[in-house]
């Protein structure tokens, strides 16, 4: 990645859902190699953030912005995101589900498949319908997907659910690899990510006082 | 974007090729719908012939209505359509494939599988050539029309039925176009009239081209978000 002046910065930026207030006033800023890590009770409004980032949500006010992107492309197009769901079709086997979010995301995908399945530990399981699989290697393969193509932002909402001592230390491995490479990782989680120096930005403070 | 474009169209093709929720179901349907029509109407050779057209019209259109619910639900439902709308393809030509992708997998099925319920509401084996390719120009319309009503009904669970109520009134130009098109092959009208309701039904089925996938994707915007 070149862009290594990328910054993602918000705002004041707010969030309405439901016609009530999840936050408001918030402001950040997340320079190229960097990671901020959303911590915070239930219903504070990490997923709705992340989910912001990845223009999934409207902006209620304030703003959001990444500088030195691409500029052809939305913060959006340049984000990979993980929500709750890991968007996946029982009947595709592992290697076809890669193969198309990687071609649907814009990356080379007959070219990445095999080593983004090697570094979740997955490629014994490339032939195998994702249907057999447990929650944990579907998690696994979701996040082979940011490994397939490259993409700078990273938005990962509680992406250790389900998954194992060694996959939280290959998901430990792939993010370092990917914040050296000048990439952004905005991370929603009640665990440690294993990311040292990472910011902290706590959500909801006042309404769990 | 052609790439991304392609891959999914394909990826729908795979899903229902081996899920076989979405043609096959419909053929049968089709099918079924036909069978029970000389069943409730009589053995009146005669009359069955008359009214074929406008009964395999509508079996088509029930059959294809049968399919729409799960269009854009299924990836809803997975997290598949978030990922979807943050490709570098607009929601416009997402709407656009899945439409595509519906077509190649129920419409085209039911126009090739046609002649068989044809031959059992005793069509004239004459007419077959004008009938198909009526539906073959009306098929990708009611495709077409139809993400409207999926994309709008996305996020209710059951909301088939919501979605037919509302497709249905953009049907009606298609059906009676395509009705139009094959009675006039059928019966002899004058010279033109068949003509005339082809050329109709391809107007419809290009100008849904254009307004449905557009109709989709402000539906699925104010879906997702």
């Amino acid at each position: 990645m070149t862009t290594s002046d990328l910054r993602l910065t918000a705002s004041n930026l707010a969030c309405v859902r439901g016609g009530r207030i999840v936050f408001e006033g918030l402001s950040f800023s997340v320079t190229a190699g960097a990671a901020l890590v959303l911590t915070g009770p239930n219903g504070s409004g990490k997923s709705s953030l992340l989910r912001q980032i990845a223009g999934l949500l409207d902006i209620a006010s304030g703003t959001l912005a990444l500088d030195g992107g691409d500029p052809e492309l939305t913060l959006a197009e340049q984000a990979h995101y993980l929500g709750h769901l890991d968007a996946l079709k029982p009947a595709m086997t592992v290697v076809e589900t890669l193969r198309f979010w990687a071609a649907w995301l814009g990356g080379d995908a007959a070219a990445n498949a095999p080593a983004a399945l090697e570094s979740m530990g997955l490629a014994p399981l490339a032939d195998l319908p994702v249907g057999y699989l447990s929650a944990g290697q579907k998690r696994r393969l979701a996040l082979a997907r940011f490994v397939a193509t490259p993409r700078p932002i990273w938005l990962l909402d509680e992406p250790t659910v389900a998954l194992d001592a060694a996959s939280i230390e290959r998901l430990g491995a792939v993010m370092r690899a990917h914040l050296a490479g000048g990439g952004i990782i905005v991370g929603a989680t009640h665990l440690d990510l294993g990311l040292a120096g990472a910011q902290t930005l706590r959500l909801g403070a006042e309404a769990a006082a | 974007m052609t790439r991304a474009f392609f891959a999914l169209i394909g990826r729908d093709l795979r899903l229902a090729a081996r899920i076989g929720g979405g043609g096959g179901m419909a053929v049968f349907f089709f099918l079924v719908v036909v069978a029970v029509v000389p069943l409730g109407i009589g053995p009146d050779l005669n009359l069955l012939a008359r009214i074929a057209p406008g009964m395999l019209w509508v079996a088509l259109l029930l059959s294809s209505l049968l399919t729409l619910d799960r269009l854009f639900q299924a990836d809803y439902e997975d997290g598949s359509l978030d990922l979807l709308a943050m490709g570098r393809l607009p929601l416009e030509l997402v709407a656009a494939a899945k439409a595509t992708g519906h077509f190649l997998t129920t419409g085209l099925p039911l126009v090739v599988a046609a002649p068989l319920p044809g031959l059992m509401l005793n069509l004239e084996v004459s007419a077959f050539p004008a009938l198909m390719l009526a539906m073959l120009a009306g098929a990708p319309a009611l495709s077409f029309l139809g993400i409207i009503g999926a994309g709008l009904t996305v996020g209710i669970r059951r909301g088939g039925l919501l979605a037919s109520l509302l497709v249905l009134p953009f049907y009606i130009p298609v059906l009676i176009f395509g009705v139009a098109a094959a009675r006039a092959a059928l019966f002899g009208f004058p010279d033109g009239v068949a003509g005339q309701s082809l050329t109709l039904l391809c107007a419809v089925a290009l100008a849904s081209l254009v307004l449905g996938p557009v109709a989709a994707a402000a539906a699925l915007r104010a879906n997702l978000r």
